[in-house]
């Protein structure tokens, strides 16, 4: 197997000078690529700190966090957004798209950041856009288009850069249930045939449902880390 | 370019905002280049009055004149120092001078007087002298006879071909004595000049005060008037220490002083019309940003740099603050020629008051094209210097922060 996320000791403290509170406390983490993981616990359990940390939006106090082996805490803060473009997928809950954007020009953005030439753009835009089943909504503005559909454009988005994983915070959040079940669907299918590493950030039981394996966080500790699903779980999971 | 393409689409994203802060720019445009040129049209129009009035742009006499007006600082009129005065290709015209002071007396009154021995020709094309005749005629270089001020006509009882009587002291000492028909009477707005000037041929002047030949200043008037400083010390190169080139400012240092005066008044003005401006702009500015916070959050956390995105607002404001500018330039060209063209008329009294002094009661607008080039840029500056808010928050932003709810 292949590590994508390798986290040690990783705590995040918070006043530290009054009374320390622990967002995150000396949390080991280990993801191998082509997993499909949910990260849950309740409200203040230090779900998104951990999420923030691992995606390079957050340092922590203590411990180290490696991407593909490197080390990003290491990282300056301008190398830090060099290697979320290179190496992240961000999905947010909510917001995600750049309004003034069509939904191809927002996925297209990623890979002009990253210089790529407008013919290999356009190929992997096409490809993406097909892969979310949106081909007819290219040239959309999000205000446009459903909830649902700007969470897959986000997606497409995040798969553009072809990034070492995907994280997720909260992505169906906003979602009503089909749009919900529809974008994991892509997300399962993408991890399933492309093998893209998803890490999630969430309270929905509909994607904890669908994930292989489920870490529990309370008070900042992994308290639970279960990985209970095998490959034909989930394709049954993706049948139904 | 795709940068460019995403500014552009950002400006018109709330067009309402984008059209207030254009028009926030276009009027300050405007306004600041109305102001400007008015002041310029107005103060320059003064110096043309003043200056055609008597002293001319720039006058030249022999060294020492100035601080002791005296006829013994008179000089001899030589081809030789005019054809190196007319060489300057910024002099139009020039004309020669004598004055000095002298008694003057009607049958029972006497009065001090300044009496000018003028080229009547020559002066006429400067200072328009004849169009100041109110009764009798203008004079000839071959009379005999003079040309008096209303209130010195006025104060000595006396009127158009009534004698006049001077005495005085002349060249080297001599007596000046004459009495002299006189031919015109004149009227000047400036009360100094109205109660106590006397004109007389050069000749006659020259025979007065028994200074043959000589004058005591020639008086120059320019092309270009802004050229005023280079030609002047043009002059002072070309004809050596035995002379001294005064120019108005210098003549004349009070006009100067109200010009400077007036200027630093319309500054204070004018800053409060670029602070309005500011506070315009950056009204928007900060509106912008609010707006955009999460969004600038999530662009730094999915991988743009923040020099990027610093690069991504500075089009922005850049092509919003220019808009604003070349419109408000386009607009101002017009209407600032149109006032040129009309001006600005006073009316009622404070029109007789500038009439009696002898000024057009006129707010004439200068159509100097620095004043748009200046102005514009100034608004552009004070754009661009707000721009640096965004790029400072930039600096700063956290995407975590930012992207809080």
């Amino acid at each position: 197997m292949d590590t994508v996320i390798d986290a040690h000791n990783v705590s995040k403290v918070y006043n530290k000078d009054t009374i320390p509170v622990y967002a995150v406390n000396n949390v080991h983490l280990h993801l191998e690529r082509g997993e499909f993981t949910a990260l849950v616990g309740p409200s203040g359990s230090g779900k998104t700190t951990l999420l923030n940390m691992i995606g390079g939006l957050d340092k922590p106090d203590e411990g180290n966090i490696y991407i593909n082996g490197q080390d990003i805490t290491q990282l300056s803060a301008n190398a830090l957004i060099d290697f979320r473009l290179r190496n992240i997928g961000f999905v947010f809950q909510s917001f995600n798209l750049i309004p003034v954007l069509t939904a191809k020009e927002n996925v297209e953005f990623i890979m002009q950041l990253q210089k790529i030439k407008r013919k290999d753009r356009d190929a992997r835009v096409n490809q993406l856009f097909k892969q979310i089943d949106m081909e007819e909504k290219l040239n959309e503005r999000p205000s446009k288009l459903s909830g649902g559909q700007q969470q897959r454009v986000a997606v497409a988005r995040a798969l553009a850069s072809k990034p070492q994983f995907i994280l997720a915070d909260e992505p169906t959040a906003n979602l009503d249930t089909k749009s919900a079940s529809n974008l994991l669907d892509i997300m399962a299918r993408l991890n399933k045939e492309e093998n893209i590493t998803f890490l999630f950030s969430t309270h929905d039981q509909r994607v904890i449902d669908r994930a292989r394996r489920v870490i529990t966080l309370v008070d900042g500790r992994i308290v639970n880390d279960t990985s209970v699903v095998s490959t034909s779980h989930m394709e049954d999971k993706l049948h139904n | 370019m795709w940068l460019f393409r995403m500014a552009w689409k950002n400006i018109w994203r709330n067009r309402s905002r984008t059209i207030i802060t254009m028009a926030a720019i276009f009027f300050a445009v405007i306004l600041s280049i109305l102001a400007n040129s008015l002041k310029d049209g107005v103060f320059n129009n003064l110096i043309k009055n003043v200056v055609s009035f008597y002293s001319g742009y720039v006058q030249v006499h022999k060294q020492g004149y100035w601080d002791e007006q005296i006829l013994d600082n008179s000089f001899e009129v030589s081809q030789t120092i005019e054809s190196r005065i007319l060489k300057n290709p910024n002099i139009s015209s020039l004309t020669g001078r004598l004055e000095s002071f002298a008694l003057s007396s009607s049958e029972e009154l006497t009065k001090g007087c300044l009496i000018i021995g003028i080229d009547p020709e020559r002066e006429n094309l400067i200072t328009s002298l004849k169009s100041k005749v109110i009764d009798g005629q203008y004079i000839k270089n071959s009379d005999l006879s003079v040309l008096l001020s209303e209130g010195l006509a006025a104060r000595l009882k006396l009127k158009v071909n009534d004698t006049i009587v001077l005495l005085g002291q002349g060249y080297h000492g001599a007596t000046a004595a004459g009495k002299y028909p006189i031919k015109g009477i004149l009227k000047f707005g400036s009360p100094d000049l109205n109660d106590k000037t006397l004109f007389m041929p050069l000749p006659l002047s020259q025979d007065l005060f028994q200074a043959y030949g000589n004058i005591t200043s020639y008086i120059l008037s320019l092309k270009d008037t802004e050229a005023l400083d280079a030609t002047a010390g043009s002059l002072r190169k070309n004809l050596g220490a035995d002379y001294e080139v005064k120019t108005w400012e210098e003549i004349m240092p009070d006009i100067r002083q109200h010009i400077k005066a007036d200027s630093n008044n319309m500054f204070y003005v004018l800053a409060i019309l670029y602070m309005l401006i500011c506070f315009g702009i950056f009204g928007t500015i900060l509106m912008m940003m609010e707006e955009r916070k999460f969004e600038l959050g999530m662009l730094v956390a999915i991988g743009m740099k923040k020099s990027l995105l610093i690069v991504l607002l500075l089009i922005e404001s850049v092509l919003t603050v220019f808009a604003g500018c070349i419109l408000g330039v386009l607009i101002s060209i017009p209407l600032i020629y149109y006032l040129k063209i009309h001006p600005i008329k006073f009316q009622g009294e404070t029109a007789a008051a500038y009439e009696q002094f002898g000024f057009e009661a006129i707010f004439p607008a200068s159509t100097d094209y620095n004043i748009f080039l200046n102005q514009s840029l100034i608004v552009l500056l004070i754009g661009l210097i707000l721009s640096l808010y965004p790029v400072y928050k930039i600096i700063r932003l956290d995407p975590i922060n930012s992207m809080k709810r």
